[in-house]
């Protein structure tokens, strides 16, 4: 079985979130980087995945668009399970437009499945942590021709397919997809590994293909003008106690606003 | 046609709290262009026969003019290629100048799958959209024409983003709880019924709903009046019994931070933030919760806040309206102690 999961690299950001004087992008100068905990989830689900087969012949690739500091991200995956690299090479690829990403991520897996064969399930994030656009997986997905389920937080390999949990606010939903096929995965669906000795070595040994396919690639419909942060909600802050004596104000309050 | 239609999303005949909020922001963008609200519902025969009528009333409270049943078998419960497909022939048949939907799982998948099958951009998470200024400018694709000033939230709330549109047809979703879902002043307007068939093939019917488990009855973390929260400051699984309590005692649910979650003391599904559930109760009790960015984003839509912790500067008590500085061991099972003290003897 062959799992593609594509993750992208974004700041690692605190408690707050600092944009550029220009506005175009956030202020990184303090900051690491880091993937969408949706997609952590997503490499660690393949490796879960491919784990459990017999045989070699299973492997997970790992594919990201951005520029070339995005192997940071890649060499990470290697640390947690993922066997196969590939970097879609894209100066300001971070902040490309969802319509853009879709259309050169579709072009490099055209190009990892003619050069090694058929992916089984490709596996994206629900949303990137940073854009949050909430559709480029399901873009490329139809641009391949093939079944997407977005919101999995459960995923059986079975014969001909994936069984796939879709949680709602009161259970979860089941969908049957045949292979091959995408879905989309949320953070709750597995525990994600944390590096070993053995697979700090590895990611230091990763071999990263770089594929060159974003020449032609025109920019979507959407652009963008400026990136602020929401107005603070001014609040002064009613202190109720300093110890568990003021529990009797705490009960008027939930009194006063109904809810008792 | 020329309207602006929303997509209301739905589980099995019931609409979404973000559906409502849809219609709300799509009636005053409908008003801004000076042309008709209509809804677009998707179902099958039994699901309108008995739900129609209620559905139908709902979108009239909140100003549609058409309301737009799609009926096919295969639409008798959700799927995303089945949805795509009918929302597309929808498209294709009546020339909405716009399309809306909630940003809930169903609404900004379907029409995610719309956007990839006719290629046009999609705006997601919509907190202000501006069109071009009339009609008879309306964007004409990138060659052409104004385009729509939007601000959508980025990183789930914690950063905007102001963003230009050009596009033949705009298809945006509502962030959820961005808006207040206001049914019309003047009450519901005549909404006429307008039927339509799409022609679905059987390659949407892989992704229809197979099964469902239902695991959790009567109120849920995003409905719940009261959300019991506890972070790291709880410091075990075990940690969360006195904030069960509470939440039972007040007849709502216990949320809990990431820090939580990833310790294994709670399941994600009680994970309130960007990457869990966003909530918008009456009142959030965060206890023992720092306030990182990423958590307040999924408790701001809550209408009070209650933050008890020791640390007076911590995020999530300098941002709340009420607070108590203290520790949360001893104050939430006084807190419970003094509820069930007062109801023992009504006054
Ligand atoms: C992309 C991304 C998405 C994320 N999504 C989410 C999300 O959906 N939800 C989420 O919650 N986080 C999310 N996070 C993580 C977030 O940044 C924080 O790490 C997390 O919210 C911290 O949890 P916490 O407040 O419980 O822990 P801490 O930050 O460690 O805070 C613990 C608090 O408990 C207080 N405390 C300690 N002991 C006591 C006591 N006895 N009594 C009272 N108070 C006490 C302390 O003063 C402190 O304020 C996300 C992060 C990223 C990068
Ligand atoms: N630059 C990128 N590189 C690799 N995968 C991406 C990139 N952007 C988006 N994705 C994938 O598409 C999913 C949805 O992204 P979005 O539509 O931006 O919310 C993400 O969770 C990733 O799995």
């Amino acid at each position: 079985m062959r799992i593609l999961v594509c993750v992208k690299r974004v700041p690692a950001v605190g408690s707050r979130i600092n944009v550029t004087d220009d506005g175009q992008q956030v202020d990184t100068a303090h900051l690491g980087f880091t993937t969408s905990p949706h997609e952590e989830c997503a490499v660690e689900e393949a490796a879960q995945i491919v784990e459990q087969l017999d045989g070699d012949e299973h492997a997970v690739v790992v594919l990201t668009l951005g520029p070339e500091a995005s192997t940071e991200q890649l060499r990470y995956a290697a640390s947690v399970g993922g066997n196969e690299f590939a970097l879609v090479m894209a100066e300001g690829g971070l902040d490309w437009d969802p319509q853009r990403t879709a259309v050169a991520i579709t072009s490099a897996v055209r190009e990892l499945e003619a050069a090694g064969g058929q992916f089984d399930l490709i596996l994206f994030g629900n949303e990137s942590a940073d854009g949050g656009n909430f559709q480029v997986g399901i873009r490329v997905a139809h641009a391949l021709g093939r079944p997407i389920v977005n919101g999995i937080k459960g995923i059986d390999p079975h014969e001909r397919g994936f069984t796939a949990r879709r949680e709602t606010d009161a259970g979860y939903e089941v969908y049957e997809l045949e292979a091959p096929c995408a879905l989309g995965v949320k953070e709750g669906i597995n525990l994600p590994r944390y590096p070993t000795m053995k697979g700090r070595l590895a990611s230091r040994k990763a071999q990263i293909q770089v594929l060159d396919c974003t020449a032609d690639v025109d920019a979507g419909g959407q652009s963008r003008v400026r990136l602020h942060r929401p107005p603070e909600r001014a609040s002064t802050t009613v202190q109720l106690g300093d110890s568990a004596a003021a529990a009797p104000a705490v009960v008027d309050l939930l009194d006063e606003l109904g809810v008792l | 046609m020329s309207a602006v239609a929303v997509l209301i999303d739905h589980d099995r005949g019931v609409p979404s709290g973000g559906a409502l909020e849809a219609l709300t922001a799509a009636r005053s963008l409908a008003s801004d262009l000076n042309t008709d609200l209509v809804a677009v519902i998707l179902g099958d025969g039994d699901l309108f026969d008995a739900h129609g009528a209620d559905l139908v009333a709902a979108c009239a409270d909140y100003g549609a003019a058409v309301v737009h049943c799609g009926r096919h078998s295969f639409l008798a419960d959700y799927g995303p290629d089945a949805w795509g497909t009918a929302l597309a022939m929808f498209v294709e048949a009546a020339g909405p100048v716009a399309v809306v939907a909630a940003g809930t799982d169903r609404g900004a998948e379907a029409i995610a799958q719309l956007a990839a099958r006719t290629d046009l951009p999609l705006v997601a998470n919509c907190v202000n959209v501006s069109p071009a200024s009339s009609l008879a400018d309306a964007p004409s694709g990138p060659a052409g024409g104004d385009a729509w000033h939007i601000t959508r939230i980025q990183w789930g709330g914690s950063l905007l983003e102001d963003v230009t549109l050009t596009s033949t047809l705009p298809l945006l979703t509502i962030a959820q709880h961005s808006i207040e879902a206001e049914p019309c002043e003047g009450g519901p307007v005549p909404a006429a019924v307008a039927d339509f068939e799409p022609d679905l093939g059987p390659e949407v019917q892989q992704t229809l709903v197979r099964d469902r488990v239902t695991l959790a009855e009567g109120v849920t973390l995003s409905t719940a009046p009261v959300v019991v929260s506890g972070g790291r400051g709880v410091g075990s699984a075990d940690g969360f019994a006195p904030l069960e309590e509470l939440a039972d005692l007040l007849g709502g649910r216990v949320g809990c931070s990431r820090a939580v979650t990833n310790n294994g003391w709670r399941s994600h599904a009680d994970q309130v933030g960007q990457t869990g559930t966003r909530i918008a109760p009456e009142i959030y009790i965060a206890c023992g919760i720092s306030g990182a960015i990423q958590h307040w984003v999924g408790a701001m839509g809550s209408k009070n806040i209650l933050a008890i912790n020791i640390d007076p500067e911590a995020n999530m008590v300098t941002k709340a309206g009420y607070a108590v500085i203290a520790d949360l061991h001893e104050v939430v099972p006084a807190i419970c102690d003094e509820i069930r003290r007062r109801r023992d003897r009504p006054s």
